[in-house]
């Protein structure tokens, strides 16, 4: 039997007004991978602030043994130096610095106050062969993708001498391939003896990894399950997390498809950085009413690319191609004709594209739509507030009132914001960009029902996933896109997450 | 009394500056022996403070949406020696000098909104650049020297009063039937607004609190037209500040455009792809503060009545520091123009209590600086407690 490395005992940890960790226990095994899996808000990042000593120890309440030992970190240098490292969800890296400045920020390799370069360079490319990465160490951060971001913040771990790796939804930001070299490195590291926690919403790549998973909800453990012994299942899992039975993460929806809303001929988009590559590569689309079509592509596919090229042009140069919205060619050359034309575009970066977050939740609701709310150019407020508080209650969202800022609700109610403001303005089309990236199961399903709410009455969705499961439990029809090109299109009934996978990944189309 | 702690720890950052505002006011009536508060002095305050607080609504703007302009103090005075080219070398009447010069100042701010709006060039660089060439071009138009007097209509606007139509001798009856005409509006409006308010259910604040408001600003105003009449009366300069004041305020709350201002500096990704032209936009609040330091510009030349190559030096700065403590964030989105102009009425009492103390210029900057960087402290302080 493996020994107990890290044990924490009655957490209890309060923040003014709130409880967010209520009497957590959470055991974990040397050599283990021990996944933490909760709703947003369920605790799961606190639990790992309190043990990385971000929080405190004298901030909370309970008892934090790792290896036997009690601990008692005042912050982060404390943990690193037994070697607990946390990679959280936002990456820590600096995107203007080369690789190996990165990986030894703070622990710099010094020849008596002056950086060694040499020994830099040297040790960062055997740290990068442990993470399996072969590239120069001189490359700047922001100029290699996030699936590499992540594995140089393991890089980085790595150069801690790390013996509890803690990491944050570390393949939010991934495509499937990059998820899965994650993973398996994170298997590797355990036959090397490292232990890992990870926290993830990604339930079906959890299951295949793990040992054992601890499922928090509300700030309180529910249960630890252990893969070997206990029959564990998805379905088993999101129960323990939203605490009631989800029967169907997929709302079922009969499809009632009308005439064609949109198509999309001939499109072509370059790179606005480099004019000389192709982004989008004639690509033909259709879509039509009440449908629900998916677009499948690996990270890099050019699948934002096409939402926002399409959308008023916001991305690309010398778009060249056919926009026909109800059977009239239509032109859309920026974002006021494309919502004049019945488009909305929910972005995949809610927080960068989506809201304002300093600004309230009525703000945000309206900003779309404005002229709904205004004659020409006065604003009536008390129209505006009736139409608010109607899409809140539409919406589901939860917030104490409409004039709470944005940034202080969860990623899910932040994301039914964003749905809300588009429904304001009454679209034909709506292109959903990862509409659930980042956000938990309860608040993916209520998602997943206004979609189909939309779908039933009428209205034209594309919908952009990296998640095949969540693509073949919403679309209608699915296209797979690779490097720009449209490369395969399947009904549901005929599609499996294989077959996607071997079309997302095809280099051209075959005809 | 609960109600009023909930109201007063919701919306601290408002009453904290209006706190302050009083509280340097009184510290300074009994530093100075009463002289700070007197009917003349308060109309020197006002006077003394008329262009800055003009340019601090500008400010205001640009800072909302996210910029900055250091360029003001220049074009203020560069607008002055305009003016001064046109009226007193030119012979051109008032009226259309100044018609022209706001002109001029729209223009300038076209320049420098091209270049932050179109071209992309930090608006701290294109404006930095205006602050060398405005000021430049003032010292040319002058050629190195100070061109006086204006002529009588200039100075009307900047240091003339209402004339008391209503004859008074000791009061001026005028100032007291204004004020109290405004007093009445504001319990009129306000009244309306709080029947809105039940009928479409926000939430209000109870009617003893509701009402001992209403008394509370009708005294303010009362009290503030009364000790104007017992000086001079109403200021020109006053009339256009309060039209400023009340027309920006409503434009920044209630129109679509002021609401886009907002949306740009909050988060100009997600305000682009919500359909607002947040170049334009960017540009207009650059013509906006083009007009103001216009605006600014022929209000101090018409105070000092000469246009010469220093006026206004480190105006920008007055602004800018104007606008912050008024609570506007240097990062966008968050700002009021009422804030503005009370974060300028505090370093002007500042200056004025200083000044009649006899506290020399060296120690009222390092005071000024001081106090710039404790409200912006105060204010991190708090929103990170509150985090």
């Amino acid at each position: 039997m493996t020994a107990t490395i890290l044990k924490m005992k009655n957490i209890t940890k309060e923040f003014p007004g709130v409880k967010a960790l209520d009497d957590v226990n959470l055991e974990v095994q040397e050599g283990e991978i021990h996944a933490l899996v909760g709703e947003n808000g369920a605790g799961k990042s606190t639990l790992m602030k309190v043990l990385s000593g971000v929080h405190p120890s004298n901030s909370y309440s309970g008892d934090i043994f790792f290896k036997g030992k009690k601990c008692e970190f005042k912050n982060i240098n404390q943990s690193e130096g037994l070697g607990i490292v946390i990679i959280h969800q936002e990456l820590a890296l600096i995107p203007e610095l080369s690789i190996a400045e990165n990986v030894f920020l703070g622990n710099e390799q010094t020849n008596k106050g002056v950086i060694n370069w040499h020994k830099t360079t040297e040790a960062t490319i055997k740290l990068l062969n442990k993470v399996g990465l072969q590239i120069n160490p001189q490359v700047l951060i922001k100029n290699i993708g996030v699936g590499k971001q992540q594995l140089v913040e393991i890089a980085k771990a790595l150069s801690k001498e790390v013996e509890l790796l803690i990491l944050d939804e570390p393949t939010a930001a991934l495509n499937e391939e990059d998820s899965e070299n994650l993973l398996n490195l994170l298997v590797e590291f355990k036959k090397q003896g490292i232990t890992s926690i990870l926290i993830s919403h990604k339930l079906n790549e959890l299951m295949a990894v793990v040992d054992n998973i601890t499922i928090l909800r509300d700030g309180k453990t529910i249960e630890t399950l252990s893969m070997d012994k206990d029959a564990v299942t998805e379905h088993r899992i999101i129960k323990g997390m939203v605490g009631r039975d989800v029967d169907d993460l997929y709302p079922e929806r009969t499809a009632k498809i009308g005439e064609t809303v949109l198509e999309i001929k001939q499109w072509n988009v370059f790179d606005p950085e480099n004019p000389a590559n192709k982004m989008l590569d004639d690509v033909n689309i259709h879509l039509r009413k009440g449908e629900i079509v998916g677009i499948a592509g690996l990270m890099g596919a050019g699948r934002t690319e096409l939402a926002m090229s399409i959308f008023g042009k916001s991305y690309g140069k010398s778009i060249s191609g056919q926009i026909v919205k109800d059977g009239k060619e239509v032109q859309i050359n920026n974002v006021n004709q494309a919502i004049e034309n019945g488009m909305a575009y929910v972005s995949e970066d809610r927080k960068k594209y989506g809201l304002v977050l300093n600004d309230s939740v009525r703000k945000n609701l309206t900003l779309s739509n404005l002229r709904k709310i205004s004659d020409k150019t006065v604003l009536h407020k008390h129209q505006e507030v009736k139409e608010a508080e109607k899409l809140k209650e539409t919406m589901n969202i939860k917030t104490p009132d409409i004039e709470q800022k944005t940034v202080n609700l969860s990623g899910g109610n932040q994301q039914k914001v964003v749905l809300g403001k588009w429904i304001f303005t009454d679209p034909d089309i709506l292109i959903l960009d990862e509409p659930t990236r980042g956000i938990d199961v309860g608040a993916k399903n209520e998602i997943y029902k206004i979609i189909n709410e939309l779908a039933v009455d009428g209205k034209g969705v594309i919908m952009i996933s990296s998640e095949l499961p969540e693509l073949l439990g919403m679309c209608d029809r699915i296209y797979t896109l690779s490097e720009g090109n449209i490369t395969g299109e399947f009904n549901r009934k005929d599609a499996d997450q294989e077959l996607l996978m071997t079309y997302m990944t095809r280099g051209r189309r075959s005809r | 009394m609960t109600e009023l702690k909930g109201l007063f720890s919701q919306n601290i950052r408002r009453f904290g500056m209006v706190i302050a505002l009083i509280g340097i006011a009184l510290l300074f009536q009994i530093l100075t022996g009463g002289i700070l508060l007197t009917p003349l002095n308060i109309t020197n305050i006002i006077m003394q403070n008329s262009y800055i607080i003009v340019l601090a609504i500008g400010m205001t703007l640009v800072i909302i949406t996210g910029e900055i302009d250091l360029s003001v103090g220049s074009v203020a005075a560069f607008i002055g020696a305009i003016s001064a080219y046109f009226m007193i070398s030119l012979d051109i009447s008032v009226a259309m000098a100044v018609i022209l010069s706001l002109l001029i100042g729209a223009l300038i701010g076209a320049w420098q909104g091209f270049w932050v709006a179109y071209v992309n060039v930090p608006a701290f660089i294109v404006t930095l650049a205006g602050m060398l060439i405005f000021r430049g071009l003032t010292l040319i138009v002058l050629g190195g020297r100070t061109l006086a007097p204006f002529p009588e209509g200039l100075r009307t606007l900047s240091s003339d009063f209402l004339p008391d139509v209503l004859g008074g001798q000791t009061v001026h009856l005028l100032t007291l039937l204004l004020g109290s005409i405004a007093a009445v509006l504001y319990i009129i409006n306000e009244w309306k607004l709080r029947k809105d308010y039940v009928k479409f259910n926000y939430n209000i604040i109870s009617l003893p609190l509701f009402i001992s408001k209403l008394v509370l600003i009708t005294l303010v105003i009362l009290v503030f037209s009364y000790v104007l009449a017992l000086y001079a009366g109403i200021p020109n300069v006053l009339l256009i500040l309060l039209l400023l004041i009340i027309g920006y305020s409503f434009y920044m709350n209630n129109t679509t455009t002021g609401r886009h201002i907002y949306a740009v500096g909050g988060n100009t990704h997600a305000a682009q792809l919500s359909g607002i032209k947040t170049k334009k936009v960017t540009f207009w609040v650059f013509v906006n503060m083009g007009i103001l330091s216009a605006l600014a510009g022929l209000i101090f030349a018409g105070r000092l009545n000469a246009a010469t190559p220093q006026a206004g030096n480190l105006f920008e700065l007055d602004a800018i520091a104007a606008a912050v403590i008024g609570g506007a964030s240097l990062a966008g989105g968050v700002g009021t123009v009422v804030g503005a102009v009370i974060g300028a009425l505090i370093m002007g009492v500042l200056n004025n209590g200083m000044s009649i103390l006899g506290i020399g210029i060296d120690w009222q900057q390092a005071i000024k600086g001081l106090v710039l960087l404790a409200a912006v402290a105060l204010d991190m302080i708090s929103k990170n407690k509150s985090r």
